[in-house]
């Protein structure tokens, strides 16, 4: 009789923390290889397509970038709930939220051309996603509510007030009962960092915010803390770190980061509110913290490469006119794979004959 | 005569380690058997596999003579080999009969199971009702049902891992009547212990275990518990030194009759609990496991929080402060469970030194000094005799015994006013617990009032000054060691004294 047996490790190794991400990437190549044959494509060109076309122009580097960007930053906030174990599913609504607030300041000092409107949108944005996130984090230390099903089910929510705000009392008065809002004035946008390219200005932004979280993360005593409240909460209580300060707190950082990367998408490639005002962000961004190993380094890989799978999955719609849902699948794949590679890290596979 | 178990050259294999390394031990019939070691020698594996419940990579498994193969505490049981485990294996919201009829094979007719329970408690002197609800039974009716539960089956082996540790030295006694009485019957008993004098009382032949290999066999009644001892560590074990002590006048940990209600239906309240601790000595808290102690811990370390003036540290009311506010005023604890409280089991000791000792100038302006913890850690590590790679080594990579050294060393190097301490030597090997029990001394002796919870008598009468007893939520007056003896601290740890008679 042989058996598959998985030993707990002694020690995690560090070669297949690297090699975990890698494997998965190519288990999902060679998982897809068949769907793809399946359309009738050749895979290899295929995933030429997908991977490398997507890279070989200056404005597909500015449109990767722009893409990543959003996605870093609502995945650095992400990592840092996730690192003490609250579990924000609902960075999607904070960041419709973020974009909303930012927006209405947008729309009401926007003819006035203020220098401080841009960092008010900012702050606005970051207070947005803090207020939507409140709920959960309220809910769960008054009443210990799952935050889960919670910042989930909020996502709905914000994505319903969007909808009726752009129905309604924030619509375009001139815009032909199209349902948007008018358009940003240019003082109320990032402008473009180079000619004839989307990316802008808030790119910075995420840099900071990448060296923020890194130093919050692996050099202060508060992440320190977050850490340990996640990892062994019975220990943080008995070392005397409060648990509600701590939820409260990841909360507040993940609604602030999905907030301001609500406001940056508001007041960059789309200068106005339409009903749908993202491709997913704040789910994507879930994604991005796991790929990441919720390091804020890793995170940064991480949303490089969600940005490419979507822009490839773009790719592919339009040179070979195959179904959105390949996009998808592969981001579904990714990281089905990348948490199955994850047992490895702390286990190996031993095969007994016996 | 045939033997009943013959072990040949087993072996156990676990990821950087080897359990047993050619494990061979033989039980005759009728034969109490020891198997003896520290933790960590290997014993728990090597029942394990004679139980089914591992296997063996290497190595035969003789029964009567005959090879075979037990592939699971299923098969061990139709074979006729019981286990009675450390931690009881039992339903807490059912009664005892139910409790026995899960666990073995055939009909389920209740009426015909609770006559037998009654009939075998009775033959054997294990008297327990069974239609009882198991969450009534205290600790040691408790093991009575796991034993009982064997012996409806008819065993021809019957194994018990560290039976006594739950037991007062009366019930350890009676214990020990219903073993003796078992074997005269044919029964053998693998009985398994690091508690010398138990053996050396109740034992026909002892294995010594060290280190996964067998280091000798004895017969226990012929030699000395030094020559035991010195089997089992390989070397005489370190005596502790006492001085007198000269506590101070004035407590620096009261509780002023602290009342509580338990959150768990199933916790124990504390009623009316009153105690001092001055400086300079170590006061001892003796009992059952489950008699209220994890209790009185969380209300004295700040985890529960109640009415400010039932705990006082010095002339401050402390009920109603947090953990982090009564550490502030110099109050440490090492908690019993060590990985996932006192320590955090992924994290290296240099991350697990920071979580009580970012109080020691380790943290700046919010952010953490990581040469500062480094050297706090390799501190502790240095002092206190820690084996381990270094401060980078994962908290759950450590022994048991080296863990705790870890986190005893901790919270005595905070320079706390006030230690208190719950179970500082479970776990831990002859020669660390020693040091463990002296350098709690020496903390005593240079000023700081120490609180000590543990099971082991014989750890508190070694280092204790004064000793009280808890049971059932109640807390006897602490009495001079030397005013009193293990016999009455035993019947005050069975609830029987005049502390208790408003209790009962």
């Amino acid at each position: 009789m042989i058996r598959i047996q998985l030993e707990p490790r002694a020690e995690p190794v560090r070669f297949m923390r690297l090699g975990a991400p890698i494997l998965a990437l190519v288990l999902t190549v060679i998982v897809s290889a068949p769907f793809l044959l399946a359309l009738g494509l050749n895979p290899i060109s295929t995933l030429r397509i997908f991977f490398i076309e997507p890279l070989s122009s200056p404005n597909g580097i500015s449109e990767w970038l722009l893409k990543a960007s959003p996605l870093i930053l609502i995945a650095l906030g992400l990592t840092v709930g996730f690192r003490a174990s609250v579990w924000n599913i609902g960075a999607e609504g904070m960041y419709t939220i973020g974009a909303i607030c930012a927006a209405w300041l947008a729309l009401h000092f926007g003819s006035a051309g203020h220098v401080w409107l841009l960092p008010a949108m900012m702050l606005f944005g970051a207070l947005g996603g803090m207020a939507w996130a409140a709920i959960p984090a309220f809910l769960k230390t008054k009443a210990n509510t799952n935050e889960i099903l919670v910042s989930l089910m909020l996502n709905y929510v914000a994505a319903l007030i969007l909808s009726y705000l752009v129905n309604g009392p924030m619509q375009d008065p001139d815009g032909q009962n199209y349902p948007q809002t008018a358009s940003f004035d240019p003082t109320a946008m990032f402008s473009p960092l180079f000619d004839g390219m989307r990316l802008n200005g808030s790119i910075f932004i995420t840099i900071a915010a990448v060296a923020a979280t890194w130093l919050f993360l692996e050099r202060s005593f508060i992440g320190y803390k977050l850490t340990v409240s996640g990892a062994a909460p019975t220990a943080a209580g008995y070392a005397g770190f409060r648990q509600s300060r701590l939820i409260w707190l990841s909360l507040m950082v993940s609604g602030a980061s999905a907030g301001l990367a609500g406001m940056m998408e508001a007041a960059g490639p789309l200068g106005q509110l339409t009903p749908v005002i993202s491709p997913g962000y704040g789910f994507a961004a879930i994604i991005v913290a796991f790929v990441g190993r919720l390091s804020p380094i890793g995170v940064v890989f991480g949303g490089l490469l969600l940005s490419l799978l979507y822009l490839g999955g773009e790719a592919v719609q339009m040179s070979l006119n195959v179904p959105a849902s390949l996009a998808r699948s592969f981001q579904g794949m990714l990281l089905f794979f990348l948490l199955a590679a994850d047992v490895l890290i702390l286990h190996r596979v031993r095969i007994v004959r016996r | 005569m045939a033997q009943r178990l013959e072990l040949r050259a087993v072996t156990k294999r676990y990821p950087g380690t080897i359990a047993n390394d050619a494990v061979s031990l033989r039980v005759a019939p009728g034969e109490i058997h020891a198997v003896l070691g520290e933790n960590g020698a290997g014993k728990s594996t090597l029942m394990k596999i004679v139980y089914g419940a591992l296997q063996a990579d290497s190595g035969d498994i003789l029964w009567h003579g005959e090879k075979l193969m037990i592939a699971s505490p299923t098969v061990a049981r139709r074979l006729g080999i019981g286990m009675v485990y450390q931690h009881f294996s039992l339903f807490e919201t059912v009664s005892v009969v139910e409790n026995i009829a899960v666990a073995i094979e055939g009909a389920f007719d209740l009426p015909a199971l609770a006559a037998r329970i009654a009939e075998l408690g009775k033959r054997y002197g294990l008297p327990v009702d069974p239609y009882r609800l198991l969450h009534h039974l205290s600790v040691g009716e408790r093991q009575r049902v796991e034993i009982l539960r064997c012996l409806l089956q008819d065993p021809k082996l019957l194994i018990l891992d560290e039976p006594t540790s739950v037991l007062t030295p009366q019930a350890a006694r009676s214990l020990f009547e219903v073993l003796r009485t078992l074997a005269a019957e044919g029964c053998s008993i693998l009985y398994i212990s690091h508690k010398l004098d138990e053996i050396r009382e109740l034992c026909d032949s002892a294995t010594v275990l060290r280190a996964g290999r067998v280091v000798g066999s004895a017969i226990p009644k012929q030699v000395t518990s030094a020559e035991l001892a010195r089997l089992m560590v390989g070397a005489a074990p370190p005596a502790v030194h006492r001085d007198t002590c000269a506590p101070e006048l004035e407590p620096r940990l009261e509780i002023v009759g602290l009342s509580t209600q338990s959150n768990d239906p199933r916790g124990i309240a504390l009623q009316d609990v009153s105690l001092e601790v001055h400086g300079g000595e170590i006061v001892g808290i003796a009992g059952v496991s489950g008699n209220g102690q994890s209790e009185l811990l969380s209300w004295l370390s700040g985890e529960l929080t109640g009415a400010a003036a039932r705990v006082r540290l010095g002339s401050e009311d402390v009920g109603d402060l947090r953990v982090a506010e009564r550490r502030a005023r110099g109050l440490a604890f090492a908690p019993e469970e060590r990985l996932g409280r006192g320590a955090v089991p992924h994290m290296t000791l240099a991350d697990n030194a920071l979580l009580t000792g970012h109080g020691q100038g380790l943290v700046r302006r919010g952010l953490i000094s990581r040469g500062k913890v480094g050297g706090f850690a390799q501190k502790i590590i240095d002092q206190f005799g820690v084996k381990c790679v270094g401060i980078t080594a994962q908290a759950r990579s450590l022994s048991g015994g080296n863990l705790q050294k870890f986190i005893v060393g901790r919270e005595m190097s905070l320079s706390p006013r006030v230690l208190i301490v719950s179970q500082p030597t479970w776990g831990v090997d002859i020669a660390a617990s020693a040091f463990l029990r002296q350098s709690l001394i020496d903390l005593s002796r240079h000023g700081a009032a120490i609180l000590v919870i543990s099971e082991e008598l014989d750890e508190l009468f070694e280092i204790c000054d004064r000793i009280a007893v808890i049971f059932r939520g109640r807390l006897s007056e602490a009495t001079p060691c030397a005013a009193t003896n293990v016999e009455e601290i035993g019947l005050l740890m069975a609830g029987i004294g005049p502390a208790f008679e408003i209790a009962a």
